[in-house]
């Protein structure tokens, strides 16, 4: 396929990105099923259109707002980055979307506001996976405000130029690069303002395997598999991880005087 | 299939029934490998291939060592003979499919021994996989007919009865593996106690030598 040229921004990766056919047929979407090749398989029946998003909590605007409408209060841009899931494998991205430090800006935090709460849509209709109880439905996934207000965090609403597949989180997903793959939850219905921590879905559901911040950590291993390499998919071999999924740089400063292994 | 004529059967040795059975299990068991090698060699395993080959043949391991415990339950139960006779050539599939399982990991991990030892040492995922893995190598090295008369019956049997250690070690692999969904290897987890249970039921019997027991024997 053709992609459009562009020059690369200061947070674009310059590694090869990602074959279309294999970043939309090789996914983690649990609401449309655990096999990889399911959410690509059943992502029809998700209709990303029309689509509302909720805004609460600590925000001096809460508001119910139309997905056109939100992704029109910003130029839209383009990022290529590095995806790495907390399986052990990655894929380059290039998503297309907005700064999610522009949207929480818009919505002006009250002071109150500490952590920024993500809710994907809970439809066993369009869901199939939901109907089962593999995971504590709706997803839940969360950001401390200053990761969320972080230059990379963004919104993505496409992929590759084109309108976001519903099985890579139609129509509007999370991509915090820095962090493993199932902190970038789809498909949001809900974004909440918090002074709490928020619970998130695979922190309740296995709690010594996958904490809150899950920053990418070749140092930390996850109590079944070593995470100090990954395959980037379409390589054979595998490649060393990089600490902070290679955007240390940019985000370690997040994170300083916090014990990353018990913060994990 | 020969005719019920005495005229052959008197002067040969009275010839095995259903020849081909031994052989059909060997090359059905070996089609998976097969169609695993075409599915490498055409991109049909996906955008994760090795991923993918890793979790077909540990599967293909479990399935296997399962089909070679349900034979003689299958025994117990039916009166059949036929399935004894295939036993081994599913354990020695099982085992060989298990072997496949590890060489692939260790190609995955390009044979880097410290990630290696890491692994087996400290995840109790890994070292269930070559726990179940080691206790099969002693009864396939000891498969051949040969090793029962060696052995003594008493002694061989009791060896093979690592083979409830390793499926048990197996399975318990299979269900760390998963990363949430725990359905599939509680099935198996529930199959493999099934053929406990009849191995324990149907032989309770014969142990307490109730009448009508030598009914069932021959």
């Amino acid at each position: 396929f053709v992609r459009p040229k562009r020059p690369l921004g200061p947070y674009d990766t310059s590694e090869a990105v990602t074959p279309w056919e294999q970043a939309t047929t090789y996914n983690n979407f649990y609401e449309f099923g655990t096999d990889k090749g399911d959410p690509a398989r059943m992502a029809a029946s998700l209709k990303p259109r029309p689509w509302t998003v909720k805004i609460d909590g600590e925000v001096k605007r809460p508001q119910t707002v139309d997905i056109d409408t939100l992704q029109g209060w910003f130029p839209l841009e383009d990022r290529v980055y590095r995806m790495r899931c907390v399986e052990g494998w990655s894929m380059v991205m290039p998503w297309l979307g907005f700064s999610l430090a522009a949207l929480i800006r818009r919505l002006e935090p009250t002071s109150k506001a500490k952590y920024v709460q993500f809710t994907s849509l809970y439809d066993p209709k369009q869901f199939p996976g939901q109907r089962g109880t593999v995971l504590d439905w709706p997803y839940v996934e969360g950001l401390r405000l200053d990761e969320a207000l972080h230059p990379l965090a963004f919104m993505a609403v496409g992929l590759d130029g084109r309108v976001l597949p519903g099985q890579n989180g139609a129509p509007l997903r999370l991509v915090v690069p820095w962090k493993y793959g199932f902190k970038n939850i789809k498909s949001i219905v809900r974004i909440t303002l918090t002074a709490q921590q928020p619970k998130t879905t695979w922190a309740l559901a296995a709690p010594d395997e996958y904490g809150f911040y899950a920053n990418v950590n070749p140092a930390v291993p996850h109590p079944r598999w070593s995470q100090a390499t990954e395959r980037r998919i379409g390589e054979l071999g595998r490649r060393p991880t990089l600490p902070f999924n290679g955007y240390a740089d940019q985000v370690a400063g997040l994170y300083r005087g916090m014990d990353l292994r018990r913060n994990f | 299939m020969s005719a019920r004529s005495p005229g052959p059967r008197a002067t040969a040795r009275p010839a095995r029934p259903l020849p081909w059975l031994v052989p059909a299990v060997t090359v059905g068991g070996l089609v998976p490998a097969v169609m695993l090698v075409q599915d490498a060699l055409t991109g049909a395993l996906g955008a994760n291939p090795i991923q993918r080959a890793t979790l077909q043949t540990g599967l293909l391991t479990l399935a296997l060592l399962v089909l070679s415990l349900a034979c003689t339950p299958l025994r117990l139960v039916t009166g059949w003979t036929w399935p004894a006779r295939i036993r081994k050539a599913l354990g020695l599939l099982a085992f060989g499919y298990g072997v496949l399982h590890f060489g692939i990991y260790l190609l995955d991990h390009g044979f880097n021994l410290g990630q290696i030892t890491e692994d087996v040492l400290e995840r109790p995922f890994v070292t269930a996989g070559f726990t179940a893995l080691l206790l099969l190598v002693p009864l396939a090295l000891t498969s051949r007919r040969d090793s029962v008369r060696r052995l003594g019956f008493e002694r061989w049997t009791r060896l093979h009865r690592l083979v409830y250690a390793a499926v048990s070690v197996g399975t318990l692999h299979y269900y760390w593996g998963v990363k949430k969904d725990h359905t599939p290897p509680l099935i198996y987890a529930a199959v493999i106690a099934v053929l406990f249970v009849i191995r324990w039921v149907a032989r309770r019997p014969r142990r307490q030598g109730r009448a009508g027991a030598g009914r069932a024997a021959g």
